[in-house]
């Protein structure tokens, strides 16, 4: 194969992986500020329902955010699937929830005991494997 | 609480969905060029979007009953239907390294998922 081809494919690949890592970043931002919404619209209405939650995303501000990150981090991965392996780049998303327990730990002062840790690393290590060059 | 058989199968066919969603959405990726009509004339984006809206839905009307414990894992599921279908349809290959991932990732997630619960 050509020299030039590869390295440019490598290095397409390579910022597919990043896009994915940013977009899995991104994504768990827009999770903990949904969340924050959604805690938001269940105070002020009793039983928030379909058509409450779909106002919420224009009227609530954290809402609005939210979905707003949602969209740049679906852009984001479609970009990314464009360059790189699906199977490669889709379980990568997991990573998302290792961001959400972290995030939510400093923010929601939510705990993060033994069993979460041993979960995250889990998830770590597996994306690890996953992003490993396979030997040609 | 337990959870009924009923909202596990609804969470995998969801599960299954959405994995859809995802060879679509890289089956749309691939015909992006830098015009706007090419975003907005692709049916494949389209249609994977809609199929990942569509997962959500069944995960919603599974939650409602049923343990989060249980079912938030099952949604991982899709991880391990989009190694089988990026085969079939791109001809990506099918490694044991890529086997062994998803499965610490799946473990790492319930583990995640049962200490939340």
């Amino acid at each position: 194969m050509d020299r030039g081809l590869t390295a440019s494919s490598t290095a397409r690949r390579r910022r597919a992986v990043l896009l994915v890592f940013f977009c899995t970043l991104i994504g768990a931002v827009s999770q903990i500020l949904i969340k924050t919404g959604a805690t938001e619209l269940a105070r002020q209405v009793a039983h928030p329902g379909l058509i409450h939650a779909a106002e919420g995303m224009f009227t609530n501000p954290w809402l609005f955010a939210g979905y707003s990150l949602y969209g740049v981090s679906a852009v984001l991965m479609v970009l990314a699937l464009r360059d790189g392996e699906l199977s490669m780049l889709y379980p990568v998303i997991a990573l998302t929830y290792v961001w959400v327990s972290v995030l939510s730990f400093f923010i929601f002062r939510e705990s993060l005991g033994a069993m979460k840790l041993a979960g995250i690393a889990l998830i770590v290590i597996g994306v690890a494997v996953l992003g490993r060059k396979a030997k040609p | 609480m337990t959870t009924p058989v009923s909202s596990m199968v609804l969470v995998v066919v969801g599960s299954f969905i959405g994995s859809f969603g995802a060879v679509l959405l890289k089956a749309g990726a691939g015909r992006l060029s830098r015009s706007v009509r090419s975003v907005v004339t692709n049916w494949r984006l389209g249609i994977g979007v809609a199929a990942y809206g569509l997962s959500s839905v069944f995960f919603v009307l599974a939650t409602t009953r049923g343990e989060l414990t249980i079912l938030y894992p099952l949604v991982s599921l899709g991880y391990l239907w989009t190694l089988i279908w990026a085969k079939l349809f791109f001809n990506e290959p099918l490694t044991k390294f890529k086997f062994f991932g998803v499965g610490l990732i799946l473990a790492g997630v319930f583990m995640l998922k049962l200490s939340t619960g």
